[in-house]
């Protein structure tokens, strides 16, 4: 059995984590794939520090247990870097993707990375000139399927639109949309 | 899996997929009362019932006690009924569960399993449907929401057998299952609808000109005579629960045997598990077999009625066996899983047991817990003694 990818959130309430973790395993389910999305259920308020989780195969997923060791580590509020292990568990030459304003080489060096990656994009600017919220998971998706070959950026915004049509108004999806776009193509790193 | 054409495979948590059973299953009548992680499910279904997709009398009550208690007035009364429930629910319910077993009502009811207070806890264990296990209800337990699914949808069809009359739990684990995005394949509603048929009960309070009364006294003229046929439907179902996943694989591929023998044929040492443990456990064993390991794992899907033939054949010629349980009866000599297991090898003792008490309260079970139960049980191989100590994994010592 192929060995699932496996893919840890970190966020605050209210940030989108466990949103962004559905999102991401629906759309890969959507593509014909197998995944897992689940949050770590704690004491829910908005602000705590949340985490999220994906797993992600072209076989049956038959683990139901805690991520300890994943591949790809994705940061969606910057201030998380100085209070979680963000870089705790991750594997020989991961990859960490973080909402940040800071260039890769700045954040890298206060991670205990080994040979892992880093990879930023401002994500919380991009969803306030695009969404006028600072929420900052769509354009994290689209940095996301930069880093990895998850899926292309086109499949993506077909089932992205399919989930938030009827749900949000058009200024909405469409803003969330081009914060995807945007940010997968301004992520550094 | 199977030869099934062109899956269709949508992404639902647990809790998703039990709903959707039950929208195809469109029952008559759902009785519920909220409680974490069951929630979800029903506020789905209330959606169900609010866009007019099922035809069900939704009762809204003030009480998980209400719930059961208008579920099996409904059922007295000749309805199809299915509610939901998780730990203290199902507590609060406790004396309605047994009425219901014994009133002979076919409710369906998802467990979304959870630790039982004190402390308080929200997270999966077993304790809740565990201490149901003497109550008359049939317990069916999913290793992923596929699987819970798929029981939810077999239940119906079990519980109302002619044969058994019997209310059945569909047990998913809570959180790990309930709250867990994953790919699931759901049959076409017309599918569900044949395969269930139309519900036609025996006996109905409402019916006039059969005038019967239901849940009368009967004291020690007649109660034991009557506690016979409900003995006799609980042995019953273990044929009727096989006939109707045979059918059930007939139409998706899908195959679920009472107890799933995974890898046990030659396995020298076997981990006995239900629930979504299950899973990783697998993968446990496909990593020691890689190895060169003899390993195994025996999940038990089918809890009541305890399929002790089966699982003394599966575990007959093994040199050690490890049960796991994910609750405790105190005062045993270890968890409810590990008790039946031994009574099913009482007649062989020369298979030695020992048990371990895993992820309580949501305890996070990892793939090295259950390498180390594996691991440790080589010691009782070596003595053909079973172990009269109770491990723990996953506990801080």
């Amino acid at each position: 059995m192929e060995k699932p990818l496996e893919i840890r959130w970190h966020g605050r309430g209210g940030q989108g984590a466990k949103t962004a973790a559905f999102l991401l395993a629906e759309a890969m389910i959507e593509q014909g794939k197998y995944a897992q999305g689940f949050p770590d259920y704690g004491p829910e308020r908005m602000g705590a520090p949340i985490r999220g989780y994906n797993r992600i195969s072209t076989e049956p997923i038959r683990l139901h247990c805690d991520i300890e060791n994943p591949e790809i580590v994705i940061v969606l509020d910057p201030t998380l870097l100085r209070t979680e292990n963000v870089a705790g568990g991750l594997v020989e030459g991961g990859k960490i993707l973080i909402n940040s304003p800071a260039g890769p080489e700045e954040l890298k060096s206060d991670l205990d990375l080994g040979n892992g990656s880093v990879y930023t994009v401002d994500a919380t600017r991009i969803a306030l000139e695009e969404v006028g919220r600072p929420i900052p998971n769509l354009p994290m998706i689209g940095a996301l399927l930069k880093v990895s070959n998850l899926a292309d950026i086109e499949s993506m915004t077909r089932i992205v639109s399919k989930k938030f049509e009827g749900k949000f108004n058009k200024q909405v999806v469409e803003g969330n949309l081009k914060a995807m776009k945007r940010a997968y193509q301004e992520v550094r790193g | 899996m199977g030869a099934v054409k062109a899956r269709k495979l949508v992404a639902l948590t647990g809790n998703d997929a039990v709903a959707e059973a039950m929208r195809q299953v469109n029952p008559d009548v759902v009785a519920a009362y909220p409680i974490t992680p069951q929630t979800e499910l029903m506020h789905k279904f209330a959606d169900y019932v609010a866009n007019g997709l099922v035809n069900t009398e939704f009762v809204l009550v003030e009480s998980e006690h209400s719930a059961m208690s208008a579920a099996v007035g409904a059922s007295a009364a000749g309805a199809r009924v299915m509610t939901a429930t998780s730990a203290n629910g199902l507590a609060l319910m406790w004396e309605i569960v047994y009425i219901a077993a014994s009133t002979r009502c076919p409710i369906v009811m998802a467990v979304v399993n959870r630790a039982l207070s004190a402390p308080i806890n929200i997270h999966c264990d077993h304790s809740d449907s565990m201490g149901t296990r003497d109550a008359g209800w049939i317990h069916l337990h999913s290793e992923n929401s596929q699987e819970a699914y798929d029981n939810a949808v077999q239940a119906v069809k079990i519980a109302e057998h002619r044969d058994v009359l019997l209310p059945v739990m569909v047990c998913l684990d809570g959180f790990i299952l309930s709250h867990t995005l994953e790919a699931v394949e759901v049959l076409e509603d017309e599918t569900v609808k044949q395969f269930i048929g139309e519900f036609r009960p025996v006996h109905n309070l409402l019916d006039t000109d059969k005038a019967m009364t239901f849940g009368p006294l009967d004291f020690h003229d007649y109660y034991f005579e009557h506690k016979i046929p409900q003995i006799i439907a609980m042995q019953n179902a273990h044929k009727v629960i096989d006939d109707v996943a045979r059918e059930y694989a007939e139409l998706t591929g899908r195959r679920y045997e009472l107890v799933e023998k995974y890898k046990t044929d030659d396995a020298e040492r076997i981990v006995v598990a239900l629930g979504s443990t299950c899973g990783t456990a697998k993968v446990v064993v496909d990593e020691l077999r890689e190895q060169g390991e003899k390993v195994g794992l025996l999940k038990i899907r089918v809890f009541r009625p305890f399929p002790y033939n089966e699982v003394r054949e599966a575990l007959a010629h093994a040199k050690a066996v490890a049960v796991l349980d994910r609750s405790m009866s105190f005062g045993a000599q270890g968890g409810p899983v590990l008790l039946e297991v031994r009574a099913a090898l009482y007649d062989n003792a020369s298979v030695p047991t020992k048990g371990y008490i895993y992820g309580l309260g949501g305890r996070n079970v990892s793939p090295s817990q259950i390498r180390r139960a594996f691991e440790e049980i080589k010691e009782i191989a070596k003595t053909g003694r079973s172990s009269d100590e109770i491990g723990f994994l996953g506990v801080r010592e």
